[in-house]
């Protein structure tokens, strides 16, 4: 099975309407390459699951400035004016998240968990519209899980068969979303050969990857 | 000196050797500059690392290195990378010692807002929910007062971050604590009286017993 495919090939699974995640942290770790295809490309009223959108040219915000996401689920929205600017006029539906909450929706949704309880948010806007669970005296918010057809990752090593090893403080959501969504494409600063990489390195098993992109970076 | 470095280097004798520490953006993040002598902390970064060191010298920055804020920072020796459900598990597991936030408006219960300005500014709420839930400690850092209008209050009126969770309170003003009887004034600057901190706090403060003087 090849994995390794062309940007063109590996957006192609991505349509009008999908729901996507894209991993980084401001941009740190994001999928730039793909995120530039997909801007090129033009799909639209995408729900996009992301912890940021990052700066109007940096990350995932590109595809809220082309006006490409119709729904947004973040954690914060402050560095891209844009996204702020396209919620205040009600052209996009945002549901903002507390981050640790976000990561383990996601991570729930890749770990077949029906959910989670969690302290964060009790007494804040966050409650609102959500079960609350009482156990040994503490009050709890009932998340439910996240899943999108698509994640789009960024990996820093990568072997053929998409065996993720990542540097620095990319892995935050990548190795999350690698894990919750239909088709997951991870584009690669560095591609080498199975074998290449010692398991004892590996954080994401390449059995969650679809297809790999290179030059990333 | 600058009011905002004497904050800073206030929050910093708060620390133990060997807390955990996650510093919010802006001010809080001053006070890595001031950790006192002979004490090892270690910062937490809430995008995936724990032994966060200074910022790199010019030319050394390091793009997948950076803190939550997206500045270049570097990794200390024994620093380690990790994904960010591991990042808010350490957090919301009440594995950070001390947290240290900014805030619009604290009030009296320990009620903080810092995320949101209904129809003026909605950044999001980032990881600060999490972090204010999370720690063991949490401490506000800001200025006592912003344009002259109260930050500190007897009830926050704009959407919180979350209740009850705020442990101290450090401005240029003094440092008080919130306690179940309400806010306790426990050190204060002698460039300032007690009326005077008094007149820029809306929530009323008790007086110490044993007031002291803010020592930087």
């Amino acid at each position: 099975m090849n994995k390794v495919v062309s940007i063109e090939e590996a957006i192609s699974h991505i349509k009008d309407g999908m729901t996507i995640m894209i991993g980084g942290f401001l941009g740190c770790g994001s999928p730039h390459k793909i995120i530039d295809a997909l801007v090129e490309k033009g799909v639209k009223d995408l729900t996009l699951i992301c912890n940021d959108t990052g700066f109007p040219d940096i990350g995932a915000g590109k595809l809220v400035v082309n006006r490409q996401i119709k729904k947004l689920i973040a954690s914060h929205i402050g560095t891209n004016r844009e996204t702020g600017n396209q919620m205040n006029a009600g052209e996009l539906d945002v549901t903002l998240v507390p981050q640790g909450t976000l990561a383990e929706q996601v991570r729930a949704g890749g770990a077949g968990l029906g959910g989670f309880l969690t302290p964060v948010g009790v007494g804040t806007v966050v409650e609102e519209g959500k079960q609350k669970i009482e156990l040994d005296g503490k009050t709890y918010l009932l998340e439910l899980p996240l899943r999108a057809d698509v994640a789009l990752i960024a990996g820093h090593t990568v072997d053929k068969f998409g065996n993720i090893v990542y540097y620095g403080a990319t892995r935050n959501f990548n190795h999350l979303m690698a894990t919750a969504a239909d088709i997951v494409i991870v584009e690669a600063d560095n591609i080498v050969e199975v074998g290449d990489i010692d398991p004892n390195h590996v954080v994401t098993p390449g059995i969650f990857v679809d297809y790999i992109v290179g030059g990333g970076k | 000196m600058d009011k905002k470095e004497f904050i800073a280097r206030r929050v910093a004798k708060e620390l133990k050797d060997g807390d955990v520490v996650n510093l919010g953006i802006g001010l809080p993040t001053m006070v890595a500059n001031h950790v006192p002598e002979g004490i090892n902390v270690y910062f937490q970064s809430e995008n995936g690392f724990i032994g966060l060191g200074p910022a790199p010298e010019e030319g050394q920055e390091d793009p997948y290195i950076v803190n939550a804020g997206a500045q270049c920072v570097t990794i200390l020796p024994g620093g380690v990378f990790f994904d960010s459900a591991t990042s808010f598990g350490i957090i919301r597991g009440g594995h950070v010692d001390i947290t240290v936030l900014g805030a619009l408006q604290v009030d009296e219960k320990g009620n903080l807002a810092n995320w949101m300005i209904p129809g003026k500014m909605v950044p999001g709420m980032g990881g600060a929910m999490d972090l204010v839930t999370g720690a063991k400690k949490v401490i506000v850092a800001m200025e006592h007062t912003v344009k002259g209008n109260h930050k500190i209050l007897k009830e926050c009126n704009l959407p919180l971050t979350a209740a009850g969770e705020v442990n101290l309170i450090i401005t240029e003003m003094g440092v008080i604590e919130v306690t179940d009887k309400g806010l306790v004034l426990k050190e204060i600057n002698p460039e300032y009286t007690v009326e005077e901190v008094q007149a820029a706090t809306e929530a009323e403060l008790i007086i110490d017993e044993n007031l002291k003087h803010m020592e930087v």
